[in-house]
This record gives structure tokens, C-alpha cells and sequence, in this order.
């Protein structure tokens, strides 16, 4: 039932952008004004006017003067509530959003920044599923918090979000599309397990060496230190045992991760896979280098390293 | 739908909302608590405060075990108190009480709106019962925190103190104030009700069609209006201001009684002079209508019957407006044909010595009527009476117990007594009730006759001169007939009857007048001649839903301007620059379009070259202003703005 609505109101708004209130992307700040901020009553306006009609059939049946007064006073009272809650949005500004990053799948934070040069109160923005309300005190912006569901990695655009308010008696509904002709950056989703990258044949040989022969110095014995480390001869002219320290390996060992080497897989299996070394290397803190076809890294570590790959392998066609 | 209710949020109510719920309820159980009873405001009362101080310690719905046991109680005490659920009073008792138990299980947003709908209407009832203006007062104070609640239950907002956040709401109604009063002068009145107005069940206090002595010291106390007069000439004085109501024939040893014979014919009046007055009697549940001394006439929707005592057709359950003309010097039915003997009926077995004084006096005066009237007046006047408007009880021979026993009470009493007196001595007499006196409002040019003013006093029937009125009360007490009840009264009234309170009540009642009259009165009638000011007589439903139609969208099209009003963020750097722009525009060097500030001022000092350095040094801190900052800094703005002022351009002699 309800793909079924979403999918009339998708053609819908294909068909009749005016009726529907469709809004094409637009470029950043959003302004709301007068031209797309719509007024409906939400079911408690409804109810509440009944109630009005109700207690002014009974003012004037008894011909109660004062009820009746009442009764026009809340009336009134009701309707200029629909012009603060116009005022409310009217003149709000979106002036940036901010993606953060998220793997396919999971959910991406998007933070908006709102600004308006009067206080508002109560406004909310709602995204699919998800909403939240927040107030402007009219001097400083206000960042809200979204997050937003992603699926396959590559560029989404930004959904649309409906920002409204129903302040100040929730008896109106004043509402507006905000869509930003703003795209995120959906990383890919890495590979849930499979072989580790083949190191270069040179590479392991050198790294064996480092840790093989060069004696570097003697040290006293430490709980964990393996046993045949131990230079029997030194610790026989001492009190306590002594261990052969051997040099460190120079570096972290390198990773070089190569699309070629994943030949004969499909696209998307390769990325996922490339994905997974990413992590890997960035969770082992060894500086890594990313090849691509047209775009090559070259090796290093850090968040920065790690974002760019992934931006990389996101962008990947 | 229940997978669709499920997935809406459920949205707790939280602490501000509620203690403002609660301060809605408890304005709407004070206003209605003069209405219910007592015991019922109370137990609601400590209900509210409890489920107030238990929500304030934990959020949470009070369980079901308790809630349905309280609402069988509630309904159990309706019925108790009322007899029945239906009708005005037990519906808005049980609506008070079901909204206060509506308090019990609120938690969320939804039932909080639920309760303040339900509040409203409340409020509204609680002015189904009196619609004076303190009480409607009282009840648009009754909106404040109503409408606060409503705030307070929408998320995300700046939140102030509890006192503080009823302002806003205040702001609102102010707001919508000239909309209202627009919607109630145009709003189409109903020429007849829909579905039955309410008969009130509860008699309230005012005359009656009988009288008994004692009866009225009830009555002598309620201080409420019972009409307002203006007279179209000069006033009558005061000792003249006598207001007939019930002119009562039949005693029967306890109670003096009104016949209304509609049979019999108005009696015959020959008026020497009249006086014209216009009368708004608050409503009285009574059919008759008072009338300053004798009636020429009776208004619209009234009939004249016998003994001059007007009738209205239905009985005033509303504020009642008529005008009438009135003998003040008359002769009123001077022959008195075969009625003669109603008027000497008094019943067997009562009063033996007050009978004896009678037929004494006729025997030692012979047929001089008006020397028997004389000596009862003297009676009055010199035996010793006292007037007091808590006497001592009287037996079943209540005349004689009065007259020769304890000698104490008020005019019901006096008329009663004298009225005996005179039939027993052959003259034909009767009692008259209605009021006497009243508050000359001197401000407002009108009469306040109040409930306390109602009076009674005796028409005796004398050969040649017809109907003659006699006020006993007046041998005894005569600043009740000079000065009225209260003066009358003396010590014997409450505290609140002090001179300065009882002023300050009687300039007061200008404003209630004036409530009455331009609000309460408003009835379809007054509508329809609201636009005889423009020329047109009779506005009809039809016209009058144009009216509100046009007037409404003239008052959206102001609301609309407001809101759609937006300010410029002011620049006072730019307002700044405008203004030397303008100053040298004078001078002829007007900016062009698309000129920036650096090549206009250049172009600007080539054209004056004795200012030269000056513009040079606007130049500069102009753009210093503008582009090196996000914001201007202050202390710079503001000498950049006095140099701009500074900056004339004196005549160039060329």
C-alpha cells in the first residue's frame, strides 16, 4: 500500500510539479519565502475547529452573548496563529550541509546549518523516517543532525526534506521542500572476508632480513621473550638473564594495492575487495598505496590517506 | 493501521506542558466552582493537585484500577446531587469532573490537546451560567494558560519561567481582539434558538407573586441589579420612585396573594401628568414587569391587567428592555363598582385583637376614612416600633403578635398589618410590592434599582380620590422612603454595605450597565439596525455574511501584510555611504550605475578638489569598512558615520 502511494506520488510530481509542490535541486542557501511555504491544518486544527462550530451553535442557540464573544476571541486567536506559524519559516535560511562519511549500507550524518536573522521556535526537518526539531535564537546559526540511508557506494543526490512547524498552537502546518543540488559521497562497502594482498615477492625477503641477524644489543630478559633469544654465553657472566635484541624492521611493512592484480574478478567484487585491504591497512597502521585505473596514491597512512582512497574506489565507475 | 499507529512516535508531554495543563484545569474548576457543589469542587480540587504532585515524581499513567472506581464515583455524585446527568448544571458539573480525571491518564502530546479542546469548551460553559463582564473577564484570562499549553507542547524551544510564558498568549489574543469583535457584531443571531433554551431549574431571588412577612429578608439582602431606568424628562425624587409590581388582594391569615384575573379589564385611570421611562430589567423568571407607580400602557409583548399590573408574555429568562409611560398624579379607579368586597376579605379566625382595633377605630371616627388611616400611621409612628430586618418570629396570629407583641420588622410586616387594619375598619385596602428608591446614577443619567430595594407598601380606596398609596414603612422609618433600603438598615447589614464600598459598588455598576447593554443586549434586533448609521435600516442575514466575509478578508489582507512583511538587516555603513551620495549629488557628481565607491569619490574629489584629501580619506576608510572586516568593527563605524555627517560641501565661488 504505501510503495504503491509513494509510487502515484512519484508520477505524480513527474506529471504535476506545480500541484505537488515539486521542487527542482537547487544550489545552496536556500531561502524559504512566501512563494513555497504552504499552510494546511494538521488533524488537531480540524478537530479544534469543530469544536469551535460546536460551541458557537451553542452561543448562539442560548443567545449567550459572552460565549459568543469567547468563542470569535479563540476563533480569531486560531487563525492568527496560522500567520505566526507562516512567519515561523518564512525568511529561514539553509546555508550549508555538511556530509560526513558512511559506507554503502550504513547510515551518512548530513548536518545542516540553518540560520535566520529573527529567533524561531520549533521547527523541524524531516528526512524519509527521521525527525528533528530544533529553535534559532536569531543571532547564531544552528547545525542539525540527519542521517541519511544509503545503498549502493558513489555519488547520491541529496533527498529531499520537508522542514516544518506547526508553532505556535499546532493547529496549523507550515511546510516547504528543501532539496540542495548537493550529492554525498557513499564510500563503498568492503568485502566481509577473503585472502590478504599478495606482498611483492623482494619485499617479504627484505623484510625477513631485518628481522634475522644483525645483533644490535644485549638487554635484561623480559616475562614473553621467546626463548631461544636468549645469549646463554652473556648471561652466564651476569646476575640475570640477558636477551639478543634484534633490530626493528626499518618500516611498517608497505602494502601496494593494485586493481591489476585483482584481474579475471568482477568490478564491483574488486572494489569491495580493494575496500577491505583499505581497512585492513589503515587498522595496522602500515602506509599503503592505492593503484587505480586513472587515478594513482601514493603510499601513505593516516585518515586523510584512508578518505582519499576510499573517495577513490567511491568514484570508481 | 495499527502498523501505521505503531510507527508514529509517542511523543511524552513534558513537565512545563503539564504543570501549564494543570493550571488550565484548575482555572476552569475555579470558575465553574460557584455553580457546582462544594464537596465536588473539593474532592476535584485535592484529585488535580494529586495527580499534579505524583506526575511531577514520576511520569506515568495512573493505573486503570483506580481511574474506573473514580469515574463511577463522579457520575454517582452527578446523579446524587442532580437527580440526572442531562441539563445544564449536572452536564457541566460531570464535564468538569471528567476533564479533571482526563488529567489522570494524560501523558502524551495528543492527550494534552485532547484535554485543552476540551478545556476551551469548558470555559465556554462556565458563561452559559452568568454572563457578566467580570466573569467573561475571568474566563478570557481562562485562555492564557490554555494557549500556553498548546506552546509548550511543541518541541525544540526557548524556554521561559511559567508567568513569563503566558505573555505570548496574551500577545495572541490581543492580536486576534479586532477580528473577534468584528466576527460577534456581524456574526447572524438566531431569531429563535435551534433546540430548547435551557429553562433555569433554580429560581433565583426576586419578587414574588405572594407575600408573607419575613419573606423578603432574603431578598433585602442580595445586592444584584434588578433593572436600570432613564427617564425621558427629569427623574421623580426620590420619595416618589415607587416601582409597582404585584398588586396582591387575597389573604388568607399567613400569605398575602396575586390573582392575575385576566378576565377582568384594566381599572380606570385619569392621569394628570406622566412621566416616560425606558426600563432594562435583568432577567427574573417572573412574567411581570415593574412599572413606576401606575402604567398608561403596556410595552410590546406585555398585557395591562386588572389593578394596572403589567404582564409579559413570557417570562424574563434575558435582560429585557421596555418603555412605558406613567401616571405620576392620577386618579386611579374612582368608582369602585361591585369589586368593592374583594377588597375587605380577610379570613375567619385570624387576628382577633387586630380585627377589635379595627372596628374601634371605625366606630370612634365614624365614616372619616382618611382620619382611621391617620391614627394607624400615628400607631406606626408612636407605639414603639422598630424597624429591623431580622425581627423576632411571629405565631399563627401573626398581626396580633406583631402589632401588640414584638413590634419589630420591615416593610413586609408594616403593609401586611396596616392593609388588616384598614379592612378590618371597612376601607378597602391592598398590598403593593415592587421596589422603591434606587441609585441615581449621576454620571450615566440612569436608575440602579437593586434586589435590595424591593419594598411593599398599601394602597387603600378612599371615596373620591380613588386609589391612594400609603407606606407604613415610612411612619416608622422614614429613611427608607428618603434614603433607601441600605440607610434604612442602618448598622444591621453587613460590613460591605459601608458608605464609601457601597459608592464605589454604585459608580461601578456604570460599567456592568454598559456590559449589558453593548455586549449581553446585543440581539438580533440591535443587528439589525447596526448599519442605520450608513443610511441602511434593516441588514438581513444574507448582507450581514457579505459583511463578516469582506471585513474577515480586509483583517486576513492586514495579518498577511504583517507577516509577509520583512525586514532589511539594516546597514548602517551603507546608510552612511547613501547619504554622502547624496550630499554630493547635490553638487551634481550623482553616482552612476555600476560605479563603485573607489571611482565615484575619485571622480567626486576631481570635481572638488578643496575637499580633496577629505574624500581621499572617506575613500579609504570606507573600503577599510567594507572589505577588510566581515563586520564593520563599532568604533570605526561610527567615526566613519560622524565624518560623513560632518562632510558639507560649502558654496564653490567660481
Amino acid at each position: 500500500m504505501r510503495s504503491v502511494m509513494q509510487r502515484l506520488q512519484r508520477w505524480a510530481e513527474g506529471r504535476l510539479p506545480a500541484l505537488t509542490r515539486y521542487r527542482r535541486p537547487e544550489s545552496l542557501p536556500i531561502e524559504l519565502h512566501r512563494r513555497r511555504i504552504y499552510i494546511v491544518p494538521t488533524g488537531f486544527g480540524l478537530g479544534f475547529s469543530v469544536l469551535l462550530l460546536v460551541m458557537l451553535a451553542g452561543a448562539l442557540n442560548y443567545s449567550n452573548n459572552a460565549a459568543l464573544l469567547l468563542t470569535c476571541l479563540l476563533g480569531a486567536a486560531s487563525a492568527a496563529s496560522m500567520l505566526v506559524a507562516f512567519r515561523n519559516l518564512d525568511g529561514l535560511r539553509l546555508a550549508h550541509v555538511r556530509a560526513g562519511h558512511a559506507v554503502a549500507g550504513d547510515p551518512l550524518m548530513l548536518t545542516l546549518e540553518f540560520d535566520s536573522a529573527r529567533p524561531r521556535q520549533s521547527i523541524r526537518v524531516e528526512l524519509a523516517d527521521g525527525t528533528i526539531a530544533f529553535a534559532l535564537d536569531g543571532r547564531s546559526g544552528t547545525a542539525v543532525q540527519l542521517s541519511l540511508a544509503t545503498e549502493k557506494r558513489g555519488w547520491q543526490a541529496m533527498p529531499r526534506m520537508r522542514v516544518w512547524s506547526s508553532w505556535p498552537l499546532g493547529m496549523f502546518r507550515a511546510w516547504s521542500w528543501l532539496r540542495p543540488e548537493q550529492a554525498v559521497l557513499v564510500w563503498p562497502r568492503a568485502e566481509d572476508a577473503g585472502p590478504p594482498p599478495r606482498a611483492p615477492a623482494g619485499d617479504a625477503r627484505h623484510m625477513r632480513l631485518y628481522r634475522g641477524d644483525e645483533l644490535a644489543a644485549l638487554r635484561d630478559y623480559r616475562v614473553g621473550d621467546p626463548r631461544r633469544h636468549i645469549a646463554w654465553k652473556s648471561s652466564a657472566r651476569h646476575e640475570n638473564l640477558l636477551v639478543k635484541d634484534f633490530e626493528q624492521p626499518q618500516s611498517r611493512p608497505q602494502w601496494q594495492l593494485d586493481w591489476r592484480q585483482l584481474g579475471g574478478m568482477e568490478n564491483e567484487a574488486r572494489i569491495a575487495r580493494l575496500a577491505r585491504w583499505v581497512d585492513e591497512a589503515e587498522a595496522q597502521r602500515c602506509s599503503y598505496s592505492l593503484w587505480l585505473p586513472g587515478d594513482e596514491i601514493t603510499s601513505s597512512n593516516g585518515p586523510l590517506h584512508y578518505a582519499r582512497c576510499m573517495n577513490a574506489l567511491a568514484r570508481l565507475p | 493501521m495499527s502498523r501505521l499507529r505503531a510507527a508514529t512516535p509517542v511523543h511524552p508531554v513534558d513537565a512545563r506542558a503539564f504543570d501549564l495543563l494543570s493550571l488550565t484545569l484548575a482555572m476552569v474548576l475555579g470558575l465553574h466552582a460557584l455553580h457546582m457543589p462544594w464537596w465536588l469542587v473539593a474532592v476535584l480540587a485535592v484529585v488535580l493537585g494529586w495527580r499534579w504532585w505524583q506526575r511531577r515524581q514520576r511520569a506515568g499513567r495512573v493505573p486503570r484500577w483506580l481511574k474506573l472506581p473514580m469515574l463511577a464515583l463522579l457520575t454517582l455524585a452527578v446523579i446524587l446531587q442532580y437527580g440526572n446527568v442531562f441539563g445544564r448544571e449536572p452536564g457541566t458539573a460531570l464535564a468538569v469532573g471528567l476533564l479533571v480525571l482526563k488529567l489522570l491518564e494524560t501523558e502524551t502530546v495528543r492527550d494534552a490537546r485532547v484535554g485543552i479542546s476540551f478545556a476551551c469548551f469548558a470555559l465556554m460553559a462556565a458563561l452559559l451560567s452568568g454572563q457578566g463582564m467580570v466573569a467573561t473577564v475571568a474566563v478570557a484570562l481562562g485562555l492564557l494558560p490554555a494557549l500556553a499549553t498548546l506552546r509548550a507542547l511543541e518541541p525544540a524551544q526557548v524556554t521561559d519561567s511559567l508567568p513569563r510564558s503566558l505573555l505570548p498568549g496574551l500577545g495572541l489574543i490581543g492580536a486576534a481582539l479586532p477580528l473577534a469583535l468584528l466576527a460577534f457584531l456581524l456574526v447572524p443571531r438566531l431569531d429563535s434558538p435551534l433546540w430548547g433554551a435551557p429553562t433555569p431549574d433554580q429560581a433565583s431571588t426576586g419578587l414574588a407573586d405572594s407575600m408573607s412577612p419575613g419573606k423578603f429578608a432574603e431578598l433585602m439582602m442580595d445586592d444584584s441589579p434588578a433593572m436600570r431606568v432613564t427617564f425621558d424628562g427629569t427623574p421623580p425624587v426620590r420619595a416618589q420612585r415607587y416601582f409597582r409590581a404585584y398588586v396582591m388582594a387575597r389573604y388568607d391569615g399567613f400569605t398575602w396573594t396575586f390573582r392575575d384575573l385576566a378576565t377582568l379589564a384594566p381599572s380606570k385611570l385619569e392621569v394628570a401628568g406622566s412621566t416616560s421611562y425606558h426600563v432594562s430589567l435583568v432577567a427574573s423568571q417572573q412574567n411581570v414587569l415593574p412599572t413606576l407607580d401606575v402604567p398608561i400602557d403596556a410595552p410590546a409583548g406585555a398585557r395591562m391587567r386588572s389593578d394596572r399590573v403589567v404582564v409579559a408574555d413570557k417570562p424574563v429568562n434575558d435582560t429585557l428592555r421596555y418603555s412605558l409611560s406613567s401616571a405620576t398624579r392620577y386618579r386611579l379607579e374612582p368608582e369602585l363598582g361591585p369589586h368593592r368586597r374583594r377588597w375587605l376579605q380577610l379570613p375567619d379566625g385570624f387576628n382577633p385583637r387586630t380585627l377589635a382595633l379595627g372596628r374601634e377605630w371605625r366606630q370612634s371616627h365614624g365614616g372619616d376614612d382618611g382620619a382611621i388611616v391617620r391614627a394607624a400611621l400615628a400607631l406606626f409612628h408612636d407605639g414603639g416600633f422598630r424597624y429591623t430586618l431580622a425581627p423576632a418570629p411571629l405565631g399563627r396570629n401573626a398581626m396580633d403578635d406583631f402589632l401588640f407583641g414584638t413590634r419589630e420588622g420591615f416593610c413586609e410586616h408594616y403593609a401586611s398589618s396596616f392593609t388588616v387594619l384598614m379592612r378590618a375598619a371597612g376601607i378597602p385596602a391592598r398590598v403593593v410590592t415592587g421596589y422603591q428608591g434606587g441609585y441615581w446614577n449621576k454620571a450615566a443619567n440612569y436608575l440602579l434599582v437593586r434586589n435590595s430595594d424591593a419594598h411593599a407598601w398599601s394602597e387603600v380606596w378612599l371615596p373620591g380620590r380613588g386609589w391612594v398609596r400609603v407606606d407604613p414603612t415610612g411612619a416608622v422609618r422614614p429613611e427608607r422612603v428618603s434614603q433607601g433600603a441600605a440607610a434604612a438598615a442602618g448598622d444591621q447589614l453587613a460590613w460591605y454595605r459601608t458608605d464609601w464600598l457601597q459608592g464605589l459598588r454604585n459608580r461601578w455598576d456604570i460599567v456592568n450597565r454598559w456590559w449589558d447593554q453593548g455586549v449581553i443586549g446585543f440581539d438580533a434586533l440591535r443587528q439589525r439596525g447596526l448599519l442605520q448609521p450608513f443610511g441602511i435600516r434593516d441588514v438581513d442575514t444574507a448582507t450581514l455574511g457579505w459583511l463578516l466575509a469582506i471585513s474577515s478578508t480586509l483583517f486576513v489582507a492586514i495579518g498577511l501584510v504583517w507577516a509577509l512583511r520583512r525586514r532589511q538587516p539594516r546597514d548602517p555603513l551603507r546608510g552612511a555611504m547613501r547619504e554622502l551620495e547624496r550630499k554630493l549629488a547635490r553638487k551634481g557628481i550623482a553616482r552612476r550605475r555600476g560605479e563603485g565607491p573607489q571611482d565615484y569619490l575619485r571622480r567626486a574629489a576631481d570635481a572638488l578638489p578643496g575637499r580633496r584629501e577629505e574624500l581621499a580619506e572617506l575613500t579609504r576608510s570606507y573600503l577599510e569598512l567594507r572589505y577588510a572586516h566581515a563586520e564593520p568593527p563599532t568604533e570605526p563605524l561610527r567615526r566613519f558615520i560622524r565624518s560623513v555627517r560632518d562632510f558639507r560641501i560649502a558654496r564653490v565661488v567660481k
